[in-house]
This record gives C-alpha cells, sequence and structure tokens, in this order.
C-alpha cells in the first residue's frame, strides 16, 4: 500500500531537488569588458553551473546574460580588445586564462545561435563537418554519428531520406533542431543555447522545450531566453541578471512564484522601470 | 507593512488587477454585511432581516462566479508571475472562502426565524459579541488583501482564539439549558448550529488571513495557528 501521508500528488517538489547536482562549470569573480576604456559588462559574477541540468538566463536586453554566453565558450576572443577576468573552472582548468585549447574547448562547450545558422550544404555534412574536425571515423560510424545526433536532437524521422539535400530547403524549426543535432554531434559536455527559440512559431518552439528536456539527460545546458514561461518549464535554476551582475540565483519554480530580490519580482511581473 | 511596488508596464494589467481586488473587497463587503445581519436577525428576533439575507446570498455566488471566471481570464491572457500569481490564486481562493462564509450566514438567518418561534432560553450577548469578532476579522482580513498588508493579515490569523472561547461557552450554556428542560431542545439545537456557523465563519476569515500572507510574502505562515475550540471534548455538566 502506498504512504499517503507522505507520498506528494504532484511530485512537483521533486525538480527543485535536481538543482542539487554536482557543479559542472564554476564561475567566479568574472568580470568581462568589451573594450579597453568601457564600463564592465559583468561584474564580478559568481554561478555554479550544476551537471546535466538546465540553468536558464534571464534579464533585460544589455543585462549581461549573451556576454556570459560568449565567454562560456571563449566566442569574444575573436575581438581584440574584448577581455575576461576572473575564474570560469570546468574539470579543474580556467576556461578563460587561456591554458584550454580554444578548439578543444569549442568541442566540449557547444552553442546554437538565435537564429538558425545551418551551413549551406547537405543536412548530412552539416552534421558530419564538425565531426571530422575533432574525430577520424569512417564512413560507417559516420553514418552512425549522423543518425544518433539527428534522433537526439528529434529530427531523424523527418529528414532522414533527404539527407542528402540542401540543409537550405528545411523549415525555420528543423533548421534550428538541424544546428542542436550540429552542436551535440562532436559529443560535448555542455551546451549554450542563445535564445533558441525566439525565431520559431511556438510548434517548433515546444518541440524544442522538449528537445531540452530530453538533453538535460546526458547535457548540461545553459539557456538564455527572453520568454519568462519558456525559462519557468525548462530550466532546473534561473539566474536573474541586471546592469551586469548576478541578482538572484534560485530554483525555477521559487523563482517565478516567489523571488526574493526585488529587482527579480518587478521584472518577471513586467513592473520593470 | 503595506508592500510598495512600481506600477506594471501594461497598464490594462495594472487595471485589472485592481479591479480584481476592489471585487473582492465589494464581495467582502458584503459578506461581512451578511454576517452582521443574520446575528442581528437572531438578536433582534427580526424575521424579515432573516428573510433578506437569505435572499440576497445569492449575489454572493453570483460574485464568485464573476471573480472564479475573471480570474480565470487574467491567467490565460496575463501568465501571471510571481507577486500577480499569487495575487490571482489567492483572490480565486477567498472567493470561495466568502462564497462559503454567505452560506454559513444565510443557515444561520434561517435557524433564526426558527427560534424566533421559540420561548427564549438565556441571554444571546455571546452571539452578538462573536458576530463582532468574527467581522473584525473578516474585515481585517479584507482591508489586508487590498492593502497588501502581511502584517494585519497575521494579526487576523492570530486572532481566532477569543471566538472560540465564546463558542466553548455558548456550547457548554446550551448543553445545560437542554438537561434543564427539554422544551429547550428546539431552540438550543438551531442555536448551537448558528454558534457552530459562526465559529466556522471565524475559521474562514483566518483562511483568507493565510492566504493574504501567501499572496503578499510568498511563503505561509512559519507557525502553527492558534486554536481554542475545546466544544469536541465537553461534557454537560462539567465545568
Amino acid at each position: 500500500m502506498n504512504d499517503v501521508t507522505t507520498a506528494s500528488m504532484s511530485g512537483i517538489e521533486t525538480r527543485p531537488d535536481r538543482g542539487a547536482a554536482p557543479s559542472r562549470i564554476s564561475i567566479r569573480n568574472l568580470d568581462f569588458v568589451y573594450a579597453p576604456g568601457l564600463p564592465k559588462a559583468l561584474k564580478g559574477i559568481n554561478l555554479e553551473v550544476p551537471d546535466r541540468r538546465v540553468t536558464g538566463m534571464i534579464g533585460p536586453s544589455g543585462c549581461g546574460k549573451s556576454t556570459l554566453l560568449r565567454v562560456l565558450n571563449r566566442m569574444y576572443s575573436l575581438y581584440p580588445g574584448q577581455r575576461a577576468e576572473g575564474e570560469v573552472m570546468m574539470d579543474g582548468r580556467n576556461l578563460v586564462s587561456g591554458e584550454v585549447d580554444i578548439n578543444e574547448l569549442r568541442a566540449k562547450v557547444g552553442m546554437v545561435f538565435q537564429k538558425p545558422t545551418p551551413f549551406p550544404m547537405t543536412i548530412y555534412e552539416n552534421i558530419a563537418f564538425g565531426v571530422r574536425l575533432h574525430e577520424k571515423l569512417n564512413k560507417a560510424q559516420m553514418d552512425e554519428r549522423v543518425e544518433w545526433a539527428l534522433s537526439r536532437a528529434a529530427i531523424w524521422a523527418e529528414v532522414k531520406d533527404r539527407l542528402h539535400t540542401s540543409a537550405m530547403g528545411l523549415s525555420g524549426g528543423q533548421q534550428q533542431r538541424l544546428c542542436i543535432a550540429r552542436s551535440i554531434a562532436v559529443r560535448p559536455e555542455v551546451i549554450l543555447l542563445d535564445e533558441p527559440t525566439s525565431a520559431l512559431d511556438p510548434i517548433s518552439t515546444l518541440k524544442i522545450e522538449e528537445l531540452i528536456d530530453e538533453l538535460k539527460q546526458d547535457f548540461t545546458i545553459v539557456i538564455v531566453t527572453h520568454n519568462m514561461q519558456q525559462a519557468a518549464r525548462c530550466a532546473d535554476q534561473v539566474a536573474f541578471f541586471y546592469l551586469g551582475e548576478l541578482i538572484e540565483v534560485a530554483p525555477a519554480a521559487q523563482m517565478f512564484t516567489a523571488p526574493k530580490h526585488p529587482k527579480t519580482q518587478e521584472y518577471i511581473t513586467g513592473r520593470f522601470g | 507593512m503595506p508592500q510598495d511596488t512600481p506600477g506594471h508596464i501594461v497598464k490594462s494589467y495594472e487595471g485589472e488587477l485592481k479591479r480584481l481586488r476592489e471585487m473582492i473587497a465589494r464581495m467582502g463587503g458584503l459578506a461581512e454585511r451578511q454576517v452582521a445581519d443574520s446575528a442581528e436577525a437572531l438578536v433582534r428576533r427580526d424575521t424579515d432581516l432573516a428573510a433578506e439575507v437569505v435572499q440576497r446570498d445569492l449575489q454572493l455566488d453570483a460574485m464568485e462566479r464573476e471573480i472564479e471566471q475573471f480570474c480565470v481570464r487574467l491567467l490565460a491572457l496575463r501568465q501571471p508571475m510571481a507577486q500577480d500569481l499569487r495575487l490571482i490564486i489567492a483572490c480565486m481562493k477567498i472567493s470561495q472562502d466568502l462564497e462559503r462564509i454567505g452560506d454559513y450566514a444565510r443557515n444561520g438567518a434561517k435557524r433564526a426565524i426558527v427560534v424566533s418561534q421559540q420561548a427564549l432560553t438565556g441571554s444571546l450577548n455571546g452571539f452578538e459579541r462573536m458576530a463582532e469578532l468574527v467581522q473584525d476579522n473578516l474585515k481585517g482580513a479584507i482591508d489586508a488583501l487590498v492593502s497588501d498588508d502581511a502584517a494585519r493579515a497575521d494579526a487576523v490569523w492570530r486572532n481566532d482564539e477569543p471566538i472560540d472561547g465564546i463558542y466553548n461557552g455558548i456550547f457548554r450554556e446550551l448543553l445545560t439549558f437542554m438537561m434543564e428542560d427539554p422544551r429547550n431542545i428546539t431552540a438550543a439545537t438551531h442555536l448551537l448550529f448558528i454558534a457552530k456557523n459562526m465559529e466556522r465563519i471565524g475559521d474562514h476569515a483566518t483562511n483568507i488571513a493565510e492566504r493574504v500572507h501567501f499572496a503578499v510574502m510568498g511563503e505561509m505562515p512559519a507557525e502553527e495557528r492558534p486554536k481554542g475550540d475545546t466544544s469536541h471534548s465537553a461534557v454537560a455538566g462539567v465545568r
């Protein structure tokens, strides 16, 4: 017989518990400047990104959330003058210190952007291209990897009969899932999603959200989103940024029902100055 | 300690939340009046007033439906978060409490008509006092909601014990009357139910206070609510 006195009917409280995972990335005292002389775009950020959980980042435009995402795979290093200081520790190494090889880092930390960015090549080549940079696979192994990645990104059924046609012929939602497939094909540990559904229709959006839920079994996910409901649904923990500072970080359920900081409260209820 | 927050960016949403508070304030006002009139009808043996109370209860039922529909609309259209979400959910549940308070008042009024046709046994002072305390609490709880005042809600929440105390006294007194003379049983039984109804109204007022506390603070009151109803173990003749 079930223990009716202790069993929870909704099971909802099991969700915040998922936040108790070990940290995958530890961010400590992180500062970032876009150019010498400009004010800091990130100021003393401290944040633990838990392993195989979804961390949502919210905040008004210009608050630093996308900047932080770019720091996590050193996207900024393409631009001279942009500097990160502090610690972004992953596997005992500081990602921003330069001791980690950029190609190795990008293979470990994949990124998907706001607008789908398929390469102008076939669907198959879109996936295989990145894999070839990091691994030597024979034809059968590569076929297998392409199918695995497309299946994990929930798009295999839709494209398996047209793998060798151009990826540009896919719909927006399909292109975005292809980009997610491309980023997971190199078997990263962390996936960064920068507003992955802002250019998609509601049904494609739901498919991506379902996919995120599925992918967090294997990957650590950091998602930047302007859609508050989406953050509430997808994320295990949510971080609210404002003017380059991390204001509050909490389990998603708490963040959207009873945030502690008045600024968070004002932002998520739409009372922002 | 009223909470101070800036207004909503969407003015029509701000207006709707304001309207929701006003609807609850109106419904709360009517519920208070029902409780007051029900008690007065009993004490003054005023059957016309009692009939009015019974009739007016339909308005409370309609208000509850209106508030519920309005809340569902807000949930669907505005997808509220944090304090707004808590306010809307609290209002939805408070409207149910108020509707139930109305039912108890109506039931009391019906019984008051019966009691008015019986010989009066003892004083009804206890009922008057109890009705006053219940109304104070109800008013305090609704005011707390309208002004986002958690401290005021907490005061109501802690203030249910005196009501329970009067109820216990009435219970024992009526048991004694019934033992003294079986002809008192009809009136005394109705009076017992009226007293119990009022005690329940007090409990609903504390429920409302609890919901206001949650709506404002984001968490339920930490301590256990003080309770004083001991009638469940009362025995006739034992004082």
